[in-house]
């Protein structure tokens, strides 16, 4: 089974660059614009040894890294507090409700003009961004925590935090895991757009303008390519670290393991 | 050790306690018996301190319970529920012995031993979901057994598990709540089992629910489950519990020896 699906996976992609270079072959479209896609992988191959790049690589990973530890810190407990506390949480929630659809990317101005630091800039519309998913996840998933379970511990004498701390974010946890997850993809987004609109010195946001100003197609496309590979990676990261902390949860839910 | 004086608690109008009042010495085993519906998981939860109910008191140990007791254990009827499928059996044991001050060892020993009871040492390490329902029942009544309460509550504790492991449960209950001497308030909707495991049974009238009887039962110490439940004493007690959960009035039989 899951090997079939990996192998249907491959071949996916493999067909779709085969037709991407085929529509190519034909010069249907013009390789200035659009380089070839055997050009465009060999660019992306070249850029693994290209020190200015890894160095791109490393700032951006780092910007990363940071604002997505801060946001799990920033928006785990606020999430907790919020579903812990229904009447602070329909207070709150117009607010959420009105921040929460506005395009994160929108923000990046205003992050510019309040930020002169490109690092923080960059953490801070990470948090902004990525917070919403693990908040609302942990939302719901505290007030869906079985009532017996904490019940269960309440008769034992146990008082409202101790429940919260031994019961309901151990119930809750799965459903957080699962927001971090989406947080990481959007952090991802919100790296390299505020590289691009922002500037600044390192960042495969930055190299990808460079690159598109030196009319190097293939090496921008080839950044962009990384990006979208490290996206799928660190995806496929935490779905194995889920299926190995929440095992439990896949047993009881019946997921296909 | 338990006074129930009088209790009355209401969701709303909707009046479902009634001026209940049972008592239990010391030791003692008492089967709450009732028609489906009728209040007994309110009652058990008003002793437990879960919901303050709306009248009436509840004594323990001469203590009132007004906020949730410490001396006291409660078994659920659903275990999957009941139980932290995150933890391995030993865990879930041991997991309330924090409120006793004990440290790791010492709550690891008391798990351990709870297991050994009833007959679980072996599965220390696995989770609930492992395990067959029956186990996972055995594991929460090894919880309660570990935290040395001076009353335990077992709410319909039989009613999620197959004829079979109910029959080994029932004995279970018997052995332990013996062996520690432990005050036990039962609650069941089964009539054959309120009077195989009780020393009494209280049997509570259709919502709202009143003490309809109190009846002592006089099976002796030791119960068998093939023997006991032949003999004419308990064909006798089972056919009276009966008739009063169907809503009838009390036989002079009974009453005699009241």
């Amino acid at each position: 089974m899951e090997h079939a699906r990996v192998l249907r996976g491959v071949a996916g992609v493999a067909g779709f660059l085969a037709a991407a270079e085929i529509v190519g072959a034909t010069g249907l479209i013009d390789d200035r614009f659009l380089p070839r896609m055997s050009t465009i992988l060999r660019g992306a191959a070249e850029l693994l040894v290209d020190q200015e790049f890894l160095a791109d690589a490393r700032a951006s990973l780092a910007a990363w890294g940071l604002g997505l530890l801060l946001t799990v810190a920033v928006a785990v407990p606020a999430g907790l507090a919020l579903g812990a506390l229904p009447p602070v949480e329909r207070a709150v929630r117009p607010l959420i409700e009105f921040l929460r659809p506005i395009p994160s990317v929108a923000i990046i101005p205003l992050a510019i003009l309040l930020f002169s630091d490109n690092l923080h800039l960059r953490v801070a519309v990470v948090v902004y961004a990525a917070s919403w998913p693990i908040v609302i996840n942990t939302i719901y998933a505290l007030r869906d925590v079985d009532p017996l379970a904490k019940e269960t511990l309440r008769s034992f004498g146990f008082g409202p935090v101790s429940v919260l701390l031994r019961v309901a974010l151990p119930s809750a946890a799965p459903f957080i895991a699962t927001g971090i997850r989406v947080a990481a993809g959007t952090a991802v987004i919100l790296v390299i757009s505020a590289e691009l609109l922002a500037g600044g010195a390192e960042g495969i946001g930055i190299y990808i303008t460079e690159a598109a100003s030196g009319n190097r197609m293939d090496l921008m496309l080839g950044a962009a390519l990384w990006a979208g590979l490290f996206g799928v990676l660190s995806n496929t990261a935490l779905v194995a670290v889920e299926r190995r902390l929440f095992r439990w949860h896949d047993v009881r839910t019946g997921a296909a393991r | 050790m338990l006074e129930i004086t009088d209790l009355v608690h209401s969701y709303g109008s909707h009046r479902v306690l009634d001026g209940v009042s049972i008592r239990a010495a010391e030791g003692e085993l008492v089967c709450v018996v009732g028609p489906s519906g009728c209040g007994k998981s309110t009652l058990l939860r008003s002793v437990a301190g879960l919901i303050r109910p709306t009248g009436g008191r509840v004594l323990i140990g001469g203590q009132p319970v007004d906020r949730i007791p410490d001396n006291l254990a409660v078994v659920f009827q659903d275990y999957s529920r009941s139980l932290y499928p995150w933890m391995t059996a030993a865990n879930n044991v041991a997991l309330p012995l924090r409120r006793r001050g004990l440290d790791r060892r010492r709550r690891r020993e008391a798990a351990m031993a709870a297991l050994d009871q009833v007959g679980l040492a072996d599965a220390a390490a696995k989770y609930p979901w492992e395990m067959s329902g029956g186990m996972q029942q055995r594991v929460s009544i090894a919880r309660a057994l570990a935290y040395r309460p001076s009353l335990l509550l077992m709410d319909e504790p039989f009613g999620s598990v197959d004829a079979q492991t109910r029959e080994d449960l029932e004995d279970l209950v018997l052995r332990v709540c013996a062996h520690h001497g432990m005050t036990t308030l039962l609650i069941t909707h089964d009539i054959d089992e309120s009077v195989y495991v009780g020393d009494r049974v209280i049997v509570l009238t259709r919502s709202p629910a009143r003490v309809a009887a109190d009846l002592p039962v006089d099976l002796g110490e030791s119960r068998d489950q093939i023997a006991t439940r032949q003999l004419d004493a308990f064909v006798r007690l089972r056919a009276e519990v009966g008739r009063l959960v169907r809503g009838g009035s009390p036989t002079s039989t009974v009453l005699e020896k009241q």
